[in-house]
């Protein structure tokens, strides 16, 4: 299992602050998991729509699309950040 | 050693150069960098901000500022190195980041500062959403500016 989470809009959009996934096979990547999520229903089709502005953090790292994931990760969702 | 510190409460800007220097006779310069809630729109007619609301990861937060820090301290020989960043909903007008750079000299000082606030703007996980006098609120979209003010330290 791996923990999924989404901050500001990407978390508006799912409808979800937080989601738990079976990784469907043991060679999937940061990208390959945005094309399973996106295929989730409207909310996570609106989120994931435009993928420049989707950033990702693995267990709290910033990671790129093809970063492989391993069951336990902490996968974050969000938009570039706006800090400061 | 860094004073780095994620909160809902205000800073008290004194209060923390105090903290900074206490007990210490080799510190030359301090650089100080406060961000607060500004209000003023481009456009005389538009909508103006009358709230603003932080969001972060929490598990992720002090870690990366941590390492920013860390960034920060191998280029320049700092003696000191405070950051605070609220979250949570904050009227403007009010602060939103503190950032004290402590070194023996100036340059080291300001660069240091500037540094610190320009990468906090690009690599540390907060998000801001606005609130407006019609009742809108959207997030605050990253601004390209704030990416080569980042890329300019590498």
């Amino acid at each position: 299992m791996i923990t999924i989470l989404y901050f500001a809009w990407l978390r508006e959009r799912t409808g979800l602050s937080e989601e738990t996934l079976a990784l469907p096979d043991s060679g999937m990547t940061v990208a390959g998991l945005i094309a399973l999520l996106a295929g989730r229903g409207p909310g996570h089709a609106a989120a994931f729509q435009n993928r420049r502005t989707i950033r990702c953090a693995v267990n709290q790292e910033f990671a790129d699309p093809d970063t492989i994931l391993r069951a336990g990760d902490e996968v974050a969702f969000f938009p570039p950040v706006t800090g400061g | 050693m860094a004073r780095i510190l994620v909160s809902e409460a205000d800073f008290d800007v004194g209060a923390e150069i105090a903290l900074l220097t206490a007990g210490r006779t080799d510190i030359g310069g301090i650089g100080c960098f406060i961000g607060t809630v500004r209000d003023a729109v481009p456009q005389a007619d538009a909508p103006v901000v009358t709230a603003l609301t932080l969001e972060h990861y929490p598990a992720m937060t002090e870690r990366a500022i941590g390492r920013i820090v860390k960034e920060a301290e191998r280029r320049w020989t700092l003696l000191g190195c405070t950051v605070i960043h609220r979250v949570g909903r904050m009227a403007p007008g009010e602060n939103i980041v503190l950032v004290l750079a402590a070194s023996a000299h100036r340059q080291a000082a300001l660069d240091a500062t500037a540094f610190l606030i320009d990468w906090l703007k690009t690599k540390a996980p907060f998000w801001k959403r606005e609130e407006f006098t019609d009742g809108a609120s959207a997030w605050v979209e990253a601004k390209e500016s704030d990416d080569a003010a980042a890329e300019r330290w590498r």
